[in-house]
């Protein structure tokens, strides 16, 4: 049970029983959606953003543990950050949960909690699908993104 | 006076079915996964094969490896033997009169767009309908679509009730003068329902109204024969029935058939070209353009004799046997609900867990080495009726065991001890 205690940490569990920012913003200025066709994940990441800085981000929509806990997380790290600092963390993130690189602990924070993932190469697009959407979200696409 | 002695008859043997036995023929099954035995219960998605069906297929290539249709020389002729002996059996095994209704395609989903783009293309009109069902699989769905919306007709679909079962007044309702054709599954991958479809045929038939039969899960689970079912036309996968991937099977009737036009064109699927014209070869090669998979049919001719060889309904009992025990086990779970509960019901158990994605049971079952399906099973119109993203599913074959069940209902045990 090893692997599944390092994918199943107490916080993502958690996090996907109670998923912060969990909710819409009222007039976003920045919104797009994400959908893993493989399991029907689906989720929705809304930002108001203040010049380059994101003031405030939050998530609707559902999915597996592994994709709530992953989008409620994100969140939570991102408020204050700035776009620039966004995109570094997801490149962070995507080495974290694909196993590459290995980023410090230091680095990745709270997110650190993920790194179990990369042993389930299957579960890669649950971790990374609200970041691909928030990715989507920040470049202003209108076209849901995919992770197919 | 002695009483007369009934003789002490034993039970007699309905079935002799001895799973260990199939096992043996099936190599892959003898695995560990992830420290565990492999318990393969994604059998809906694709069967394993019997080494039946590998040998067939490496003897070809060793032996008679040739193309098809147009050499003189021994290979060839024994190739195209082969392969057209191949077609005589799945006309037996399907009980068509005639080996000329024996199309081979790649899949269940190039039977239905081949059945679309010819026969749809040459009957639809503006404003005609084509009348599918709720329950089916998207290669049910998007074929008819296509055409439907080429040619500016309507796609209908009859209504399903909480069991998960077609609603056989709503169905007939939809059967108008404008519908062109009915496309049904025999079996939803996605709720275990096995739909009446004899009688779908017949009050279609009643209104002049061809019909079409998916049947992809149906071939490997129950006995099938399109002379009693009088469909038009009815299309499987070799792969779903211990076959190889990459050859399927389109029946039709041979009266359709050789009115509808080809559907690609190219090598043997002619008679005569010329740049001005081109006669078209007789069916069923007239659909059959190019060089086809020749180790495909021959595959699948190993796999549908071994099939009739322990027999479909001694299948179809271990099968619905194993259903009935899962159905018990798992819905006696806490928090586990039925995705299709069809009075008849074979060889899938579709369930949802309260709290619990299906992505994640799928995950935890996999460390247990129970391989599941996981998601929409490429029914999301079924997912949406239920209100659900995605549900887990079990499937069952030919060689799936009780002791298998046990470790499914195990592995949801753990998954609620992860879940808490
Ligand atoms: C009911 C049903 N129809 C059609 C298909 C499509 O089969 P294939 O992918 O082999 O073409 C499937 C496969 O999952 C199925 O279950």
């Amino acid at each position: 049970m090893g692997g599944l205690r390092d994918l199943y940490q107490e916080v993502i569990l958690e996090h996907s029983k109670v998923p912060r920012n969990y909710r819409e913003i009222a007039g976003a200025d920045h919104k797009a959606e994400g959908f893993n066709p493989l399991c029907g994940d689906r989720f929705t990441v809304y930002l108001h953003l203040d010049g380059e800085t994101i003031r405030d981000i939050s998530f609707q929509g559902s999915g597996c543990a592994i994709s709530k806990a992953s989008a409620s997380m994100m969140t939570q790290t991102l408020k204050g950050k700035t776009r620039d600092e966004a995109e570094k963390l997801f490149g962070k993130f995507h080495d974290l949960v694909t196993g590459q690189g290995h980023p410090s602990e230091s680095e990745m924070g709270k997110l650190a909690v993920f790194s179990g993932v990369s042993e389930f190469p299957a579960r890669v697009k649950c971790a990374t699908l609200a970041w691909h959407t928030l990715q989507a979200a920040l470049e202003g696409q209108q076209d849901a993104v995919s992770t197919e | 006076m002695a009483v007369a002695k009934f003789p002490d008859f034993a039970q007699p043997e309905v079935h002799d079915y001895n799973v260990e036995r199939v096992r043996a023929d099936f190599p892959i099954l003898h695995q560990k996964v992830h420290g565990h035995p492999l318990v393969y219960l994604d059998n809906a998605a694709t069967t394993q094969k019997p080494r039946q069906v590998i040998d067939a297929i490496t003897h070809y290539y060793e032996h008679d490896n040739a193309n098809i249709h147009r050499g003189v020389h021994t290979l060839s002729q024994r190739a195209t033997d082969e392969y057209e002996h191949a077609r005589r059996t799945a006309q037996e095994f399907l009980g068509a009169e005639d080996c000329r209704e024996i199309i081979f395609v790649r899949s269940t989903t190039e039977a239905i767009n081949l059945v679309a783009q010819t026969y749809g293309r040459q009957n639809l009109k503006p404003g005609d309908e084509v009348l599918i069902t709720a329950m089916e699989h998207h290669s049910d769905i998007v074929p008819w679509q296509m055409i439907c919306e080429e040619k500016q007709a309507k796609l209908r679909v009859a209504p399903i009730n909480e069991a998960g079962e077609l609603i056989l007044e709503d169905f007939e309702r939809l059967l108008t003068s404008k519908t062109k054709l009915v496309a049904i599954a025999h079996l939803s991958n996605a709720l275990g329902t096995v739909n009446p479809v004899r009688r779908f045929v017949e009050m279609a038939h009643a209104k002049n109204i061809p019909v079409m039969v998916d049947g992809a899960q149906a071939v490997a689970r129950l006995p099938v024969n399109v002379r009693e079912l009088d469909c038009d036309f009815y299309a499987f996968s070799g792969h779903k029935i211990y076959g190889p991937t990459g050859i399927g099977v389109l029946y039709g009737k041979l009266a359709l058939l050789e009115a509808m036009p080809p559907y690609q064109g190219g090598g043997d699927m002619i008679s005569s070209v010329a740049f001005e014209r081109t006669v078209y070869n007789k069916v069923p090669h007239k659909f059959e353009a190019g060089t086809p998979d020749i180790s495909g049919p021959i595959g699948l001719k190993a796999a549908l004799d071994y099939v009739t060889r322990l027999g479909i309904e001694n299948i179809e009992r271990h099968e619905n046997e194993l259903l009935e025990y899962a159905t018990k086990r798992v819905s006696a779970l806490p928090g586990i609900r039925l995705i299709g509960t069809a009075k008849n019901k074979a060889g899938v158990l579709s369930f949802v867990m309260e709290g619990v994605h299906p992505h994640d049971i799928g995950t935890i079952l996999d460390q247990e080495g129970i391989a599941i399906r996981t998601g929409h099973h490429c029914a999301q119109p079924v997912m949406e009726r239920y209100g659900i993203p995605a549900t887990a599913r079990a499937s069952f074959g030919l060689y799936n065991t009780r002791e298998e069940i046990d470790a499914l209902v195990s592995g949801i045990k753990k998954v609620q001890e992860v879940f808490g």
